[in-house]
């Protein structure tokens, strides 16, 4: 992120830096720790007002972007939002409001999550190591005039918050997407613990819940590549907020290695440390790097784009790890206490690496990509 | 400071926009080069006959001379040296365009850079124009005589010796580690020029004929056969002082540019270098052909191998474009190169292990037409990628020290003259 920024792109970052810093600061952000929404209401509309749910949404439903790339532009928001921990549905809402409007579906919920007077969520499906493979875990099935919506999805995030639901499911034959009322009859929510502060997931479960036709986005049993848009926009998103988390936590940490002195030196001045500054400033310029490169090659449709989001999770999610543990380490014993901010970076870096796929399962998936493109050639 | 910078040639005319360059190049390729072997695609192996490695270079002489006449030469060096004037975006492209093709592997590190850009940046303009297009045609293969045996990390502490003889200098000393200098042509040599003064104020550089008598070169054996590094003794070597690069005992401002060239490697705009990018894929996809060998692709376990070999590459590609991107710009300062530089080397190591745990028991013995073949012995030379070109140590010295800022090691060597430094173990202490 920060490289080559339009100055509109520039404003708009430090616009949202400056909303964060005022209105999530860490004491802010420990406050919401007790709170059910994880974030207050009013916040979010104001965050809505400044443009963070309107990237992913085209012109026609009230949404728009800054530079004419609506995915690097929202990536500038998840940016900001790791590097304050900063509350509030960002992934979730933009995925679900980025893809109704891709289909034209449901016009007044949109309008709804562009104003931020509404918060989605997208139940998607399991993760399969061969890349345009999904396995939900719902079934959607037809019956007459109305679909029937079965199965558990967990975790979902801000499902207890959410107005609506994009449920992803299997019909038999392919993957339909429907938009289910949260308050729909059938819909219960199973509250999950996490590490993050202000983060909220549930389990969602759809007991033979019956809604019109209507309800069903895009073409049924022709989702996959919705999904798929959809999981790569996901990934961008997070990807996008572990390196603003890294980024935080390795500039602190920087900081401290000039305050702190022992033995009366700086820390700073022991090549020991200095040596792992120099592993950690290069897995952190190079996560911004393929960050940056898989949000351009998303928003561009190229044909590189699953295996270089899959290279960004993967790599962000095991190096940016060490990273973020060698800050702790290098904080020694007030690094692991609550009442230093380290652990804010900490437990949003945690979130977001295992959300949409673990290092371990993208590096599966790039592996099986190269493998299908190197028997195509 | 510089009168180059990565940007390349500053001309005041229009420059042709890089669609009709992609154009031209593209059609100038098809009619002028062959795709490349797998062989050739595969140049850094080692072990080769000595015929064979000659009938290369010539080759590889032979196309930088059709490049040149194609008007492909150079395309960053400016068009008064028999460069094309053009900027680091016109490179990308032509690197684009290469892959697949042969091109003149062996005339581009050290040849082009760092030692062609050193010249444009400190030569005098009668040694530019002496050097810059016999290079760029083919005809000068260059080296760097920069490490010495007696320390490879601490070049500043060179002890070869020039000492003036009126209007020329004798040189003195030893040099190593310069890749394939028996079938080069000159060498660009840092020299010891002043005892007396602390190590930094005390050096020059001069270029010099590698094929002289007083000079010779010896041919270093490596633990995997290869004999391309060569270690050069030079006995009374005269040189002109018209043949001295910058002024004398200012060695070291031309010597922290030669450096940061150095670490530019193949990212720098002043080489041609077949995009290696993900269509590309060169050690991971020899790492998928070992595993698919040994048909074990079905495993997720070697999949997760395999993957994570092509992410290394993946992402180390993007962070050597950030950082070239950001040094541009100025938001790292030109010390940032070491970033790429310590990212390539643990990636190279890396890479290396995972071919070898893919490659289970032919990683003992194997036959030469096995994917596996030589894959032991490239990870008995895993740790070059971290030595060569300055230690992974050197790097992170200098990203901790010149890019965060944090304060320098102490040394022992720094305001005392060269001569009163200490040089080995004190004898009978």
């Amino acid at each position: 992120m920060l490289l080559a920024l339009t100055s509109d792109q520039e404003f708009f970052r430090e616009t949202t830096e400056r909303f964060l810093v005022e209105q999530a600061p860490p004491n802010e952000v420990r406050r919401l720790q007790k709170d059910t929404a994880g974030f207050d209401a009013d916040y979010w509309r104001r965050g809505a007002e400044l443009g963070w749910t309107s990237f992913l949404v085209g012109e026609a439903h009230g949404g728009g972007t800054i530079s004419g790339a609506g995915l690097v532009d929202l990536c500038l928001v998840a940016y900001e939002f790791g590097r304050h921990a900063a509350p509030g549905p960002l992934v979730s809402t933009n995925v679900v409001a980025g893809a109704l409007s891709a289909r034209d579906a449901h016009p007044d919920v949109i309008a709804d999550l562009v104003a931020g007077t509404g918060i989605a969520s997208w139940c998607a499906p399991e993760l399969s190591s061969v890349p345009g493979v999904w396995v939900p875990t719902v079934e959607i099935r037809r019956d007459g005039g109305e679909v029937v919506v079965t199965g558990t999805v967990s975790p979902v995030e801000s499902a207890g918050q959410a107005g609506h639901l994009l449920v992803t499911g299997h019909d038999g034959g392919g993957i339909t997407q429907v938009l289910v009322p949260a308050s729909a009859a059938g819909v219960s929510i199973e509250p999950l613990r996490t590490t993050d502060l202000t983060r909220r997931f549930g389990a969602v479960t759809f007991d033979d819940v019956r809604l019109p036709e209507e309800a069903i986005v895009g073409a049924p049993g022709e989702a996959s590549t919705d999904v798929e848009a959809q999981f790569l926009r996901t990934l961008a998103i997070l990807n996008a907020e572990a390196v603003g988390a890294m980024q935080a936590a390795f500039d602190m940490t920087v900081e401290w290695s000039f305050d702190r002195y022992a033995f009366g030196r700086p820390l700073a001045s022991y090549q020991a440390l200095k040596h792992r500054f120099a592993d950690m400033l290069t897995w952190v310029e190079a996560s911004h790097a393929i960050s940056d490169a898989a949000s351009y090659a998303i928003e561009e449709g190229s044909p590189d784009a699953a295996e270089l989001a899959s290279a960004a999770k993967a790599f962000i999610g095991q190096y940016g790890a060490e990273v973020v543990q060698d800050c702790v380490q290098m904080h020694g014993g007030i690094g692991v206490t609550f009442e230093h901010d380290l652990h804010l970076f900490l437990r949003r870096f945690t979130v977001d690496r295992s959300l949409a796929g673990t290092p371990g399962e993208h590096r599966q998936r790039i592996g099986a990509i190269l493998d299908r493109r190197e028997v195509a050639a | 400071m510089s009168a180059v910078s990565t940007e390349g040639a500053q001309i005041p005319e229009q420059l042709e926009d890089l669609e009709s360059f992609r154009e031209r190049a593209r059609s100038w390729i098809g009619a002028n080069l062959r795709p490349a072997t797998a062989d050739e695609m595969r140049w850094g192996r080692f072990g080769g006959s000595e015929e064979a490695e000659l009938a290369s270079v010539a080759r590889d002489r032979e196309l930088q001379r059709k490049l040149f006449d194609g008007g492909f030469a150079g395309i960053c060096f400016p068009r008064a040296y028999g460069g094309q004037g053009l900027s680091p975006g016109h490179q990308k492209v032509l690197n684009q365009e290469l892959v697949g093709y042969e091109y003149p592997a062996r005339m581009q590190v050290p040849t082009l850079s760092p030692c062609a850009t050193v010249l444009l940046e400190f030569g005098t303009e009668e040694q530019k124009l002496r050097h810059i297009p016999a290079i760029l045609k083919g005809e000068e293969l260059w080296m760097q005589f920069l490490s010495e045996p007696s320390g490879g990390s601490d070049v500043a502490g060179a002890l070869t010796t020039a000492i003036r003889d009126g209007e020329q200098w004798v040189l003195n000393g030893s040099k190593v580690w310069t890749t394939g200098a028996w079938w080069s042509d000159w060498g660009l040599c840092l020299a010891r020029t002043n005892w007396d003064v602390p190590k930094h104020r005390g050096l020059s550089v001069f270029m010099l004929p590698i094929h002289q008598s007083g000079v010779e070169v010896h041919r270093i054996e490596m633990i995997n056969g290869s004999r391309e590094f060569c270690q050069e003794f030079m006995t009374d070597v005269i040189v002109p002082d018209s043949d001295r690069v910058g002024e004398v005992d200012d060695g070291w401002t031309v010597g922290t540019r030669w450096m940061f060239h150095e670490r530019m490697l193949y990212s720098s705009p002043y080489v041609s270098v077949p995009d290696g990018g993900r269509q590309a894929g060169t050690a991971a996809t020899r790492v998928l052909g070992i595993a698919r060998e040994h048909g074990r692709m079905d495993d997720p376990s070697v999949r997760d191998l395999v993957g994570e070999a092509r992410m290394l590459e993946i992402v180390s590609d993007e962070l050597m474009k950030r950082v070239t991107e950001s040094i541009k710009s100025g938001r790292l300062s030109d010390q940032a190169a070491a970033i790429g530089r310590l990212f390539k080397g643990t990636t190279a190591s890396r890479i290396s292990t995972l071919a070898l745990e893919v490659a289970g028991s032919a990683g003992a013995a194997w036959t030469d037409e096995s994917a596996a073949s030589e894959t032991a012995v490239s990870f008995l030379m895993r740790q070059v990628g971290s030595i060569a070109g300055g230690t992974l140590e050197m790097a992170r010295n200098v990203i901790s020290e010149r890019v965060l800022a944090m304060p320098r090691e102490r040394t022992l060597d720094r305001d005392v003259p060269f001569r009163d430094v200490p040089r080995s173990r004190p004898t009978g202490s």
